[in-house]
């Protein structure tokens, strides 16, 4: 692990995150899952991280450890997770509680699964704000109303004593939104909180979030199997890949140009960049299961550009100024290879 | 939500007509009325008249008819033992039974909530094992043994308690009730706890399942994703989710807690509903037997309505659809 | 002996369906578990003794010419009057308990594998029939169910013994009665969702006989759920006979159950002599338990749902 390449990140302000050579392990009765296996990226200040990859590529595993809350057999085995020169993993569950949701707020990737249903969305609202602060019910229940109205909600007032099920999908993620914004935490981890909502929503959601993220400045992890989210939203991108960070830079470089087979062929496989009747492209083969990964190159058996060297597992490195990539042979111009 | 409380009464009420109709059929058609209804002392003179008296020479349907007629004005027959209205014989000894089976019920809340709580948030731990064997064991003891076992060990062995009877009781509302004296008290521990002990297990199994499946919900991990106190995350976020479906099966097993009195009662002496109709099936004493069956129906019948309102109120989702 | 009339105890339901991998697979998920398998082995011990008693109890307890009442309310291990050593103790007729005992648990284990067998049939034989035919004949059966499942089965059974009066056979059929609707409960849910798979349209089309669709096609892909609320209700039905008997309701004095022994020890129960009633509501007890381990142990190993 060269963690020289990556303190060397595009954007050099002091991070609000740094992560390096996180892991996470699940200990289960087949065997260890090592679900997040040396993961390391920053995220800067103000900016928005996309985190990429397919299912059970261990993206949502990071954002849980990041958060503190990796259920049982899971565990950080390794690595930290810095914030403001505190390593948030070997905090206590105490200390963690304090951050939570105060200074690093979580959305779930399902909104109608993420509100108590037998709780009105006042009591909801109020009990996070007077988990960190020490306020009056009536002045917690004026910070939720604002937060409400703040990510678009109608009629807050009316809308606090509502319960979950009175909602739509749309506005459940606003609300959820909003309490995550309760305490205008420094980072949010959205946990692929588009995914469940209808495209229409999850455009006017987008642009919502973008906005509350540039006037708040709120750092925003946006984990996501979507490229094209990541297209319009992030500053950066990092793709995982079997628990692993396999490409990581500036977003417009890496969706332009990747260095990594693995991200082209996610690239490639996205709908709109097919043409019309041409069958979809798709990368063959599936996911590795992570209980037995082959020796070398996580991806070796599904890539393209595979050769003999890739039997040994690849560092990440800067291939070129800026850009980190996991690659023996990374897809590299006759010009670029000499330098590189 | 009225326009939902008339439909549910229309429904309680073709239920009553239904088990009236059973009760009717049982008495009056698979045994002999006469011998039912008519003190097997009573010669043939009086045989004859209580004949014509009760209608029995007239049609099923028209004695259906004046057995309901004269169901709804409260008059269920005649005690051959007592020898006083079945139905007021019934209602006399009805405190008793409710005391016993309420404080059953309260009993295997009071136990039943915080272990299964503790076994459903510990599931590995030696404890939460020990909880769930004693779980199992709760369900497959006969209660009437484990109420002489309890007899033996606390009123016979260590003579704690006593074995038999109500003891002192203090009247209000015009009922004697056990639990306002420290003797009634003394008196009901081991009935209640008998009649307990299968619901403590129910109650245990209940509770662990909800708190673990409610455990591994999104809204849980995000209650804790809000930096919520762990007390407040199990005690409003999952216990007030598992509390709906523990509140509706215990509510529901009022009626069969009721029932199974009838076995603690015998044990214990306790002179309520349950012993009362174990000595009328002994000694034949049908009117009160068919008096029993009709109370015991409509307190089914109201114990569900109570119930499902209770939950319409507990659980907001299903208040809206009743809108 | 007197009493061979008595029909040897009936196979435990618990008997899995006899396909050949399947079923190797299946009993060796549920040695998984010792606790269930020790169950088992109990439960097939228990089993053993009742269907033997006759040649292996030390004594025939209904045999009165063998009975001395000298013998009566002995503690456990007195050596008797004809040097016979009393292991349980002995009754208030001088019966030696371990004798009743064994020969209580075969009259319990007839009437509880007994009944469950007939409930069984008769309510497995209701729910698929509501399940294939759908519609009115549905709702009236399922009608019943509801009404007879919110009715709790001591006070059902109380009231059948009260009208039919007591004897063995009144005692079985009161257990059937309050037992067959969760059976007809289980079949229909399984059959409502077996019929609608492929193999059943495909014995449609070919035009077989209805009976012949419900019984060779549909009941056996129905019987894993049956198989665990079988064995569920064995326990149960052996639970409520004693029970029953105990009030006094249940079988004849002259051939106690285990629950009729403990009711014989009631009254003595209060003047310390507690092996009377103590002893056969262990050998109660740990039959229950037994069948309800395995029970447990069969509900997980044959739900799918549980299937990892």
């Amino acid at each position: 692990m060269t963690a020289a390449s990556i303190s060397a990140s595009p954007i050099s302000a002091a991070p609000t995150l740094e992560v390096r050579n996180l892991q996470t392990h699940f200990f289960t009765r087949a065997g260890v899952v090592k679900a997040v296996d040396g993961v390391s990226f920053t995220v800067p200040r103000g900016k928005v991280l996309g985190l990429v990859g397919e299912s059970g590529s261990g993206k949502t595993v990071t954002g849980f450890s990041i958060i503190g809350l990796v259920d049982p057999p899971g565990r950080i085995v390794g690595g930290e997770i810095l914030y403001q020169g505190k390593n948030l993993a070997s905090l206590s569950e105490e200390e963690m509680r304090h951050l939570r949701g105060n200074r690093i707020a979580m959305i779930f990737q399902d909104p109608m699964m993420t509100l108590n249903p037998v709780l009105r969305i006042d009591t909801q609202m109020i009990e996070t704000v007077r988990a960190h602060t020490k306020v009056s019910h009536e002045e917690a229940r004026q910070r939720a109303r604002d937060t409400l109205g703040m990510v678009g909600i109608p009629s807050p007032d009316e809308r606090l004593k509502s319960y979950p099920h009175q909602f739509s999908g749309g506005m459940r993620q606003r609300v959820a939104i909003a309490i995550a914004l309760l305490h205008r935490p420094e980072l949010i981890v959205a946990d692929e909180p588009t995914t469940a909502l209808d495209v229409t929503i999850q455009g006017q959601i987008l642009a919502e979030v973008q906005k509350l993220a540039a006037t708040t400045g709120t750092s925003l992890i946006w984990i996501t199997h979507d490229l094209s989210v990541v297209a319009g939203l992030a500053d950066e991108i990092a793709v995982m890949y079997a628990g692993r960070v396999v490409e990581h830079g500036l977003v417009e470089q890496v969706l332009d140009r990747p260095l990594h087979p693995y991200t082209a062929g996610l690239i490639g496989s996205v709908p709109s960049r097919n043409k019309r009747g041409e069958p979809l492209r798709q990368i063959p083969g599936m996911t590795p299961s992570l209980l037995s990964l082959p020796a070398g190159c996580a991806f070796r058996s599904r890539c393209p550009r595979a050769g003999e060297e890739c039997g040994i597992e690849p560092p990440i490195r800067e291939i070129l100024p800026g850009r980190d990539a996991r690659c023996h042979r990374p897809i590299l111009e006759a010009a670029e290879v000499a330098s590189a | 939500m009225s326009v939902y409380l008339l439909r549910r009464l229309i429904q309680a009420l073709g239920v009553v007509l239904v088990m009236s109709l059973i009760v009717f059929i049982g008495v009056f058609a698979i045994g002999d009325p006469v011998e039912i209804l008519i003190s097997p002392d009573a010669d043939q003179i009086e045989r004859e008249r209580a004949i014509v008296a009760l209608g029995l020479d007239k049609p099923l349907w028209l004695q259906y008819l004046s057995f309901l007629g004269n169901a709804l004005r409260g008059d269920l027959g005649r005690s051959f033992v007592f020898n006083e209205p079945a139905l007021q014989l019934i209602l006399n000894r009805m405190p008793a039974t409710l005391e016993l089976a309420f404080g059953a019920m309260f009993l295997a809340l009071l136990v039943g909530l915080p272990l299964g709580l503790y076994a459903g948030l510990k599931p590995n731990s030696p404890v939460s094992k020990g909880i769930m064997a004693g779980s199992i064991l709760g369900f497959s003891l006969p209660t009437f043994w484990v109420g002489l076992m309890l007899i033996m060990v606390f009123a016979v062995q260590l003579g704690w308690l006593p074995s038999t009877g109500r003891g002192e009781t203090r009247e209000i509302l015009g009922m004697r009730w056990s639990f306002l004296t420290r003797d009634g008290l003394a008196h009901m521990a081991m009935p209640a706890l008998n009649l307990a002990l299968f619901k403590i297990s129910l109650v245990i199994r209940l509770t662990r399942a909800g708190v673990r499946e409610t455990m591994l919900m999104d809204y849980v991990k995000f209650a804790r994703a809000k930096g919520l106190s762990p007390a407040r995350v199990t005690f409003v976020h999952v216990f007030k989710n598992i509390l709906i479906p523990v509140v509706t099966v215990v509510g529901l097993e009022l009626g069969s807690t009721i029932a199974f009195s009838v076995v603690t009662e015998s044990v214990f002496a306790w002179p309520g509903m349950g012993k009362l109709i174990i000595d009328s099936i002994n000694v034949l004493d049908r009117p009160v037997i068919v008096a029993y069956l009709m109370i015991i129906v409509l307190m089914f019948i109201t114990i569900n309505l109570v119930v499902d309102l209770t939950y319409s109120v507990l659980d907001p989702r299903v208040r809206l659809e009743g809108k | 002996m007197s009493t061979t009339t008595l029909p040897a105890a009936p196979a435990a339901p618990a008997v899995p369906p006899k396909v050949e991998t399947p079923f190797r697979r299946f009993v060796s998920e549920f040695a998984e578990s010792k606790i269930a398998l020790g169950g088992l082995i109990v439960f097939t011990l228990i089993a053993l003794i009742a269907i033997f008693a006759p040649w292996i109890s030390p004594q025939n307890p209904y045999d009165l010419a063998q009975l001395d009442i000298m013998d009566g309310r002995m503690e456990p291990g007195t050596v008797g009057g004809d040097g016979f050593t009393f292991w349980l103790g002995t009754d208030d007729q001088g019966r030696d308990m371990l004798s009743g005992i064994m020969y209580g648990l075969r009259i319990s284990l007839t009437v509880g594998a007994g009944s469950a067998l007939i409930a069984c049939l008769v309510g497995a034989s209701l729910g698929l029939l509501a399940a294939y035919a759908g519609g009115k004949t549905d709702s009236a059966i399922m009608r019943l169910v509801d009404l007879q499942l919110s009715f709790p089965a001591i006070l059902a059974a109380l009231m059948i013994l009260a009208f039919l009066g007591k004897s063995v056979t009144n005692v079985v059929i009161a257990l059937v009665i309050v037992e067959w609707a969760y059976y007809a409960r289980t079949v229909r849910g399984t059959a409502l969702v077996e019929r609608r798979r492929e193999y059943i349209e495909a014995a449609q089309c070919l035009a077989l006989p209805t009976r012949r669709i419900l019984f060779r096609h549909l009941l056996p892909n129905c019987l894993p759920p049956l198989i665990v609320v079988g064995t569920m209700q064995v326990a149960r039905a052996i639970a409520l006979e004693a029970t029953l008997s105990f009030l006094g309701l249940g079988v004849p004095i002259t051939e106690p159950s285990l629950g009729l022994l403990i009711a014989n020890g009631y009254e003595y129960m209060l003047s310390g002599k507690y092996w009377i009633s103590f002893y056969p509501g262990i050998a109660l007890l740990i039959t229950i338990v037994s069948i309800n381990l395995v029970g447990d142990q069969l509900r997980d190993v044959l739900n799918p749902r549980l299937k990892k």
